[in-house]
């Protein structure tokens, strides 16, 4: 594990003692996950609203946009099903997320000292992570209706009309679920950051928000989870 | 056909009224399809594609006249021919010219993201611009009588233009000009519906054709391609045109409500956290050391 100064601040924690929080492998299925998401997300508002039509310039105009769009939702839909793979025995919903979700009060008032302990992840990021996942299934079965809305048959028209609707809907959710997530990962919750960069938080960090996986991985066993 | 730049309203020095003035000037222009006259000669399939410049695309043989099932993005134009049986058991062949309605509410129009791929000129024809197209297929959705066609070489969507480079120098479309039976016509729409109007009320008290009516659906507030029909009642009978016609509700809702509504839940989104990040900041991480580090 590396062991590179950092200097000690309040959102930190203490220099010195460092756990991995989320392996090579992890990180960079999130990233790619993260930058495919993005695209989509840019391409997608352009095709949304003509008032940020403009944003398809950005990835070099209307046709480039809408030829890859559906190339770079299927990309992100595969990292999410791969994250599913490597993260789905982490994200089942446990008792203590259950004591932690009747606080949950406490947690977006900052008032963490009254929060039940959490596991490896906490209720809120479980949440996140099921909406991306059956989000996810939603825009690629709606994304193929219009990717292919040539190949629809006019007597089943009902699946265009249908595939908007949900395409729209689940792009929305996700969006909601993606402002939070980017939000509570930089600004909320200093460390998350760099955390999925490097993969590494301070003892504080780790005891502070998942005090639980902390106490797991202290135990005597190894930090390499 | 716009002739609005050369319409005289004063002139100087003039005794008298102004020459032309009080004339009504209708910009709108109409196709009129009589199904009643037509021979199924594809005349105006075969003009269509030499004025546009596409091949004669391969035929799809289907135990009918039909060239091939519907129209294509290299075939605008396309006779529907239909063995319809009449009430006392005799059967008559339904044909009838299928291509873009022009709309005065245009479906496609309303679904379309890109930036005038499509225009509707004030003369009533609605027209793809194909530099601007992005080959996103929500014109295909939004479409109430399946006209525009995807290219997969293109990646573009095209359909019927109503001959606009025609018409813009005062030329009736090249189906028109192809029609030899006289079972089409061309002018402004007010012309054509009332032909349209004479014609159906000599099919219903010369001919005995009592259901005889034209086709102009209010739905999509009339359009620029009106149908003089034997039997008005039925329209699906004749290669499936809609009874009564209209931009799918869901294309509505996405383009209107729906876009506002999602438009200002992400915008308030946004807000909701920056709010939040201003009243309660960061969260703060509790030293190791510091005795109950946190427990509650």
């Amino acid at each position: 594990m590396s062991s590179r100064a950092i200097s000690p601040t309040r959102t930190t924690g203490e220099p010195g003692e460092r756990i991995l929080r989320y392996t090579l492998s992890e990180r960079v299925h999130h990233w790619f996950a993260a930058l495919t998401y993005i695209y989509c997300l840019i391409t997608g508002l352009a095709f949304w609203s003509p008032y940020m039509f403009w944003l398809a310039a950005l990835v070099g105009g209307g046709p480039t946009a809408r030829f890859w769009h559906p190339w770079f939702g299927l990309a992100f839909a595969v990292s999410v099903f791969w994250m599913y793979k490597m993260w789905y025995g982490d994200m089942a919903t446990t008792d203590a997320d259950r004591r932690w979700h009747k606080a949950i009060k406490h947690y977006i008032e900052n008032d963490d000292q009254n929060l039940p302990p959490e596991g490896r992840f906490n209720y809120g990021q479980k949440i996140f992570f099921w909406l991306m996942f059956y989000g996810v299934i939603l825009l690629l079965i709606s994304g193929l209706g219009l990717w292919f809305v040539e190949d629809i048959p006019w007597s089943l028209r009902w699946l265009r009309y249908l595939s908007v609707t949900i395409h729209v809907t689940a792009a929305l959710a996700t969006i909601a679920g993606f402002i939070i997530h980017v939000y509570m990962g930089t600004a909320m919750v200093r460390g998350g950051f760099t955390s999925i960069i490097r993969g590494e938080v301070s003892t504080a960090w780790a005891r502070t928000h998942h005090r639980l996986w902390y106490e797991q991985v202290t135990k005597g066993k190894s930090t390499q989870k | 056909m716009s002739q609005a730049p050369t319409e005289i309203v004063r002139i100087s020095g003039h005794a008298g009224s102004v020459p032309g003035a009080g004339v009504d000037r209708e910009f709108r222009v109409c196709k009129l399809v009589d199904t009643t006259t037509c021979i199924g000669c594809k005349a105006c399939e075969v003009a269509c594609l030499e004025w546009n410049g596409y091949p004669f695309s391969e035929t799809t043989f289907n135990n009918s006249y039909q060239t091939m099932p519907e129209t294509a993005w290299n075939y605008w134009n396309l006779i529907k021919f239909n063995e319809h049986e009449r009430e006392d058991g005799s059967m008559m062949l339904l044909m009838r010219k299928d291509q873009c309605m022009h709309c005065a509410d245009p479906g496609c129009l309303e679904a379309c993201p890109a930036d005038a791929a499509i225009v509707q000129y004030a003369n009533g024809i609605v027209d793809f611009q194909e530099a601007n197209c992005i080959g996103c297929g929500y014109c295909m959705t939004g479409c109430p009588f399946n006209i525009p066609k995807f290219s997969p070489d293109a990646r573009k969507v095209f359909k019927c233009t109503l001959c606009n480079d025609r018409v813009s120098v005062g030329l009736e479309p090249a189906c028109i000009k192809a029609c030899p039976t006289g079972c089409l016509h061309f002018g402004t729409k007010p012309e054509m519906k009332e032909l349209a109007e004479t014609r159906a009320k000599q099919l219903r008290e010369n001919y005995g054709i009592e259901k005889a009516g034209v086709y102009d659906p209010a739905g999509v507030g009339g359009t620029g391609v009106i149908y003089v029909l034997h039997d008005v009642t039925n329209p699906e009978a004749y290669g499936g045109l809609p009874k009564d016609p209209h931009v799918p509700w869901i294309v509505r809702f996405w383009k209107g409500p729906a876009k506002w509504i999602g438009n200002l839940a992400m915008l308030g989104g946004i807000i909701g956290v920056t709010l939040h990040y201003f009243r309660y900041g960061p969260k703060e991480v509790h030293p190791v050391k510091d005795g109950n580090g946190g427990q509650p």
